[in-house]
Protein backbone atom coordinates (compact mmCIF):
# COMPACT_ATOMS: atom_id res chain seq x y z
CA UNK A 1 0.00 0.00 0.00
CA UNK A 2 1.52 3.30 -1.32
CA UNK A 3 1.48 6.37 1.31
CA UNK A 4 -1.19 8.73 1.31
CA UNK A 5 0.31 11.56 -0.62
CA UNK A 6 -2.51 14.13 1.28
CA UNK A 7 0.02 14.21 4.09
CA UNK A 8 2.46 16.36 2.38
CA UNK A 9 2.05 19.67 4.50
CA UNK A 10 0.29 18.24 8.00
CA UNK A 11 1.80 19.28 10.42
CA UNK A 12 1.87 17.56 14.37
CA UNK A 13 2.59 19.66 17.32
CA UNK A 14 3.87 17.24 19.84
CA UNK A 15 1.68 17.67 23.15
CA UNK A 16 3.27 18.70 26.35
CA UNK A 17 6.97 19.78 26.48
CA UNK A 18 10.46 18.12 27.04
CA UNK A 19 12.56 19.53 29.89
CA UNK A 20 16.30 18.64 29.29
CA UNK A 21 17.89 17.50 32.26
CA UNK A 22 21.51 17.40 33.24
CA UNK A 23 21.04 13.93 34.11
CA UNK A 24 19.58 12.90 30.88
CA UNK A 25 22.23 14.39 29.13
CA UNK A 26 24.68 12.59 30.76
CA UNK A 27 23.15 9.36 30.55
CA UNK A 28 23.07 10.32 26.43
CA UNK A 29 26.72 11.08 26.34
CA UNK A 30 27.71 7.66 28.22
CA UNK A 31 25.55 6.05 25.88
CA UNK A 32 27.77 7.50 22.64
CA UNK A 33 30.25 6.86 24.87
CA UNK A 34 31.81 10.50 24.70
CA UNK A 35 33.65 11.66 27.93
CA UNK A 36 33.63 15.06 27.25
CA UNK A 37 33.19 17.15 30.51
CA UNK A 38 31.00 19.87 28.48
CA UNK A 39 28.25 17.57 28.74
CA UNK A 40 28.57 16.94 32.58
CA UNK A 41 30.55 19.49 34.61
CA UNK A 42 28.55 22.92 34.45
CA UNK A 43 31.58 24.93 35.61
CA UNK A 44 33.15 23.54 32.08
CA UNK A 45 29.79 24.54 29.92
CA UNK A 46 30.13 27.92 31.87
CA UNK A 47 33.76 28.15 31.08
CA UNK A 48 32.49 27.84 27.29
CA UNK A 49 30.07 30.11 27.38
CA UNK A 50 26.81 28.37 27.72
CA UNK A 51 24.12 28.69 31.31
CA UNK A 52 24.70 25.46 31.75
CA UNK A 53 25.96 21.74 30.25
CA UNK A 54 24.82 21.60 26.61
CA UNK A 55 23.77 18.39 24.81
CA UNK A 56 26.06 16.51 22.44
CA UNK A 57 24.66 17.29 18.89
CA UNK A 58 22.10 14.14 18.30
CA UNK A 59 20.22 14.56 21.57
CA UNK A 60 17.36 16.01 19.93
CA UNK A 61 17.01 12.90 17.96
CA UNK A 62 15.09 12.18 21.02
CA UNK A 63 12.50 15.03 20.69
CA UNK A 64 11.98 13.96 16.62
CA UNK A 65 11.46 10.63 17.63
CA UNK A 66 8.75 11.02 19.88
CA UNK A 67 6.93 13.20 17.48
CA UNK A 68 7.57 10.41 14.31
CA UNK A 69 6.01 8.20 16.64
CA UNK A 70 2.69 9.93 16.49
CA UNK A 71 2.60 10.15 12.52
CA UNK A 72 4.15 6.70 11.85
CA UNK A 73 1.12 5.20 14.20
CA UNK A 74 -1.16 7.16 12.44
CA UNK A 75 -3.15 4.43 10.32
CA UNK A 76 -4.72 7.16 7.69
CA UNK A 77 -0.66 7.60 6.34
CA UNK A 78 -0.66 3.68 5.79
CA UNK A 79 3.11 3.00 7.03
CA UNK A 80 4.34 -0.14 8.07
CA UNK A 81 6.42 0.81 11.55
CA UNK A 82 8.15 -2.81 10.71
CA UNK A 83 8.92 -2.48 7.26
CA UNK A 84 10.66 1.43 7.57
CA UNK A 85 14.23 2.12 7.61
CA UNK A 86 16.00 5.35 8.72
CA UNK A 87 17.42 6.76 5.33
CA UNK A 88 19.10 10.40 5.70
CA UNK A 89 19.09 12.18 9.22
CA UNK A 90 19.90 16.09 9.08
CA UNK A 91 20.06 18.31 12.29
CA UNK A 92 20.55 22.49 11.79
CA UNK A 93 21.02 23.89 15.05
CA UNK A 94 20.23 27.49 15.80
CA UNK A 95 21.34 27.13 19.16
CA UNK A 96 22.94 24.02 21.07
CA UNK A 97 20.34 22.09 23.01
CA UNK A 98 21.25 22.81 27.55
CA UNK A 99 20.17 21.49 30.90
CA UNK A 100 17.18 23.64 31.70
CA UNK A 101 15.75 24.19 28.32
CA UNK A 102 11.94 23.51 28.22
CA UNK A 103 11.43 22.57 24.36
CA UNK A 104 8.29 22.06 22.46
CA UNK A 105 8.23 20.16 18.72
CA UNK A 106 6.44 19.90 16.28
CA UNK A 107 6.45 17.80 13.18
CA UNK A 108 5.70 18.62 9.16
CA UNK A 109 5.09 16.32 6.83
CA UNK A 110 7.38 18.33 3.99
CA UNK A 111 6.76 14.81 1.27
CA UNK A 112 5.44 12.04 -0.07
CA UNK A 113 7.00 9.88 -3.25
CA UNK A 114 7.65 6.63 -4.57
CA UNK A 115 10.95 5.82 -5.58
CA UNK A 116 12.41 2.47 -6.63
CA UNK A 117 9.03 0.62 -5.40
CA UNK A 118 9.28 1.95 -2.08
CA UNK A 119 7.73 5.03 -0.75
CA UNK A 120 9.94 7.76 0.60
CA UNK A 121 8.35 10.11 3.40
CA UNK A 122 10.30 13.47 4.22
CA UNK A 123 9.88 15.04 7.45
CA UNK A 124 10.66 18.29 9.74
CA UNK A 125 10.94 18.55 12.98
CA UNK A 126 11.03 21.68 14.56
CA UNK A 127 12.13 22.21 18.27
CA UNK A 128 11.80 25.73 19.72
CA UNK A 129 12.39 26.79 23.50
CA UNK A 130 9.92 28.15 25.68
CA UNK A 131 10.16 31.44 24.51
CA UNK A 132 9.29 30.24 20.87
CA UNK A 133 12.73 31.01 19.89
CA UNK A 134 14.40 27.83 17.38
CA UNK A 135 16.73 25.40 18.44
CA UNK A 136 16.94 22.80 16.25
CA UNK A 137 15.25 21.92 12.71
CA UNK A 138 15.78 18.40 11.94
CA UNK A 139 14.61 16.54 8.47
CA UNK A 140 14.43 12.64 8.14
CA UNK A 141 13.79 10.97 5.13
CA UNK A 142 12.29 7.64 6.28
CA UNK A 143 11.67 4.79 3.85
CA UNK A 144 8.80 2.42 4.15
CA UNK A 145 9.98 -0.86 1.95
CA UNK A 146 7.73 -2.42 0.00
CA UNK A 147 7.32 -6.15 0.28
CA UNK A 148 7.26 -6.95 -3.68
CA UNK A 149 9.97 -4.32 -4.09
CA UNK A 150 11.99 -6.44 -1.73
CA UNK A 151 10.90 -9.74 -3.90
CA UNK A 152 12.71 -8.27 -6.74
CA UNK A 153 16.17 -7.90 -5.64
CA UNK B 1 38.81 23.06 25.40
CA UNK B 2 38.02 26.12 23.53
CA UNK B 3 36.55 26.49 20.12
CA UNK B 4 38.73 25.65 17.03
CA UNK B 5 39.99 29.19 15.39
CA UNK B 6 39.76 30.27 11.62
CA UNK B 7 43.88 30.08 11.17
CA UNK B 8 44.14 26.81 13.31
CA UNK B 9 42.21 25.08 10.03
CA UNK B 10 42.87 24.59 6.20
CA UNK B 11 41.18 22.98 3.34
CA UNK B 12 42.33 18.99 2.98
CA UNK B 13 43.09 18.97 7.27
CA UNK B 14 42.21 15.20 8.69
CA UNK B 15 41.42 14.99 11.82
CA UNK B 16 42.22 12.46 13.99
CA UNK B 17 40.69 9.01 13.12
CA UNK B 18 38.12 7.17 16.04
CA UNK B 19 37.37 3.87 16.08
CA UNK B 20 34.72 2.49 18.03
CA UNK B 21 33.46 -1.50 19.02
CA UNK B 22 30.07 -1.28 19.42
CA UNK B 23 28.59 -4.45 21.00
CA UNK B 24 25.24 -6.28 21.94
CA UNK B 25 25.41 -4.12 24.91
CA UNK B 26 26.04 -0.94 23.26
CA UNK B 27 22.51 -1.13 21.95
CA UNK B 28 20.87 -1.85 24.77
CA UNK B 29 22.36 1.16 26.06
CA UNK B 30 21.94 3.11 23.34
CA UNK B 31 18.35 2.14 22.92
CA UNK B 32 17.74 2.74 26.49
CA UNK B 33 19.35 6.53 26.21
CA UNK B 34 17.35 7.70 22.81
CA UNK B 35 13.73 6.51 23.58
CA UNK B 36 14.08 4.44 19.99
CA UNK B 37 13.41 0.47 21.02
CA UNK B 38 12.75 -0.87 17.88
CA UNK B 39 13.74 -4.53 18.48
CA UNK B 40 16.06 -5.23 15.47
CA UNK B 41 18.34 -3.29 17.68
CA UNK B 42 18.31 -5.87 20.16
CA UNK B 43 16.11 -9.36 18.92
CA UNK B 44 17.70 -11.05 16.85
CA UNK B 45 14.28 -12.64 15.79
CA UNK B 46 12.77 -9.51 14.70
CA UNK B 47 16.03 -8.39 12.93
CA UNK B 48 15.23 -11.58 10.69
CA UNK B 49 12.00 -11.56 10.46
CA UNK B 50 11.90 -8.16 8.43
CA UNK B 51 15.23 -9.76 6.28
CA UNK B 52 18.29 -8.12 8.60
CA UNK B 53 21.03 -10.59 8.24
CA UNK B 54 21.11 -10.13 12.39
CA UNK B 55 20.84 -7.35 14.78
CA UNK B 56 21.70 -4.24 13.54
CA UNK B 57 22.96 -1.41 15.07
CA UNK B 58 20.52 1.91 15.48
CA UNK B 59 21.64 4.43 12.32
CA UNK B 60 21.81 7.25 14.80
CA UNK B 61 23.95 5.71 16.80
CA UNK B 62 26.29 5.87 14.13
CA UNK B 63 26.04 9.57 13.26
CA UNK B 64 25.99 9.59 16.97
CA UNK B 65 29.78 8.30 17.49
CA UNK B 66 30.58 10.04 14.10
CA UNK B 67 29.65 13.58 15.87
CA UNK B 68 32.52 12.66 18.06
CA UNK B 69 34.95 12.48 15.44
CA UNK B 70 33.87 16.41 15.04
CA UNK B 71 33.42 17.78 18.20
CA UNK B 72 36.33 16.46 19.30
CA UNK B 73 38.30 17.97 17.08
CA UNK B 74 36.34 21.52 17.44
CA UNK B 75 36.45 21.70 20.97
CA UNK B 76 32.97 22.81 21.54
CA UNK B 77 30.55 20.75 20.58
CA UNK B 78 28.17 23.10 20.25
CA UNK B 79 30.07 24.93 17.50
CA UNK B 80 28.76 21.75 15.58
CA UNK B 81 25.82 23.69 14.00
CA UNK B 82 24.97 21.79 11.14
CA UNK B 83 24.92 18.04 10.76
CA UNK B 84 23.46 15.58 7.99
CA UNK B 85 24.18 11.90 7.07
CA UNK B 86 22.70 8.98 4.67
CA UNK B 87 22.34 5.62 6.22
CA UNK B 88 23.67 3.38 3.09
CA UNK B 89 24.24 -0.10 4.97
CA UNK B 90 23.36 -1.54 8.74
CA UNK B 91 26.19 -2.30 11.06
CA UNK B 92 25.57 -5.90 11.82
CA UNK B 93 26.49 -6.68 15.28
CA UNK B 94 26.98 -9.81 16.43
CA UNK B 95 26.35 -11.50 19.91
CA UNK B 96 29.75 -11.87 21.23
CA UNK B 97 32.18 -9.64 23.12
CA UNK B 98 33.96 -8.15 19.94
CA UNK B 99 31.27 -6.58 18.42
CA UNK B 100 31.69 -4.58 15.21
CA UNK B 101 34.47 -2.41 14.66
CA UNK B 102 33.47 0.72 13.01
CA UNK B 103 35.98 3.40 11.82
CA UNK B 104 35.50 7.14 11.26
CA UNK B 105 37.64 9.60 9.45
CA UNK B 106 37.16 13.12 8.54
CA UNK B 107 38.68 16.14 6.19
CA UNK B 108 37.95 19.34 5.79
CA UNK B 109 36.44 19.83 3.02
CA UNK B 110 36.01 23.63 2.80
CA UNK B 111 36.62 26.60 4.40
CA UNK B 112 33.59 29.01 4.38
CA UNK B 113 32.68 32.06 6.04
CA UNK B 114 33.84 31.04 9.16
CA UNK B 115 32.80 27.94 9.35
CA UNK B 116 34.60 24.28 8.68
CA UNK B 117 32.83 21.76 6.38
CA UNK B 118 34.10 18.49 7.10
CA UNK B 119 33.20 15.29 4.97
CA UNK B 120 33.15 12.06 7.16
CA UNK B 121 33.62 8.51 6.58
CA UNK B 122 32.30 5.33 8.28
CA UNK B 123 33.08 2.06 7.35
CA UNK B 124 32.33 -1.13 8.66
CA UNK B 125 33.67 -4.87 7.77
CA UNK B 126 35.34 -3.06 4.98
CA UNK B 127 32.17 -1.15 4.07
CA UNK B 128 30.99 2.23 3.84
CA UNK B 129 28.44 2.83 6.26
CA UNK B 130 27.46 6.37 6.25
CA UNK B 131 27.15 8.26 2.89
CA UNK B 132 27.15 11.80 2.48
CA UNK B 133 28.35 12.12 5.76
CA UNK B 134 28.98 16.52 6.63
CA UNK B 135 29.38 18.51 9.18
CA UNK B 136 29.46 22.03 9.21
CA UNK B 137 31.65 23.49 12.01
CA UNK B 138 31.50 27.21 13.20
CA UNK B 139 35.25 28.56 13.98
CA UNK B 140 36.14 30.98 16.50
Amino acid sequence: MALDPSFVGRCYPVAGTYQVSREKIREFAEAIGDDDEIYRDPSVARACGYSDVIAPPTFAFILVLRAQQALLRDPELGADYRRMVHGNQSFRHHRPIHAGDVLAAALHVDSVRTMGGNDLLTVRCEIADSAGDPVTTARSTLVVRHPAAEQDR
Amino acid sequence: MSRRRRGEVAEGDELPSLHVRVTRADLVRYAGASGDFNPIHWNERAAREVGLPGVIGHGMLTMALGSRLVTTWAGDPGALVDYSVRFTRPVVVPDDAEGALVEFSGKVRRIDDGTAVVAITARCAAQSVLGQATATVALA
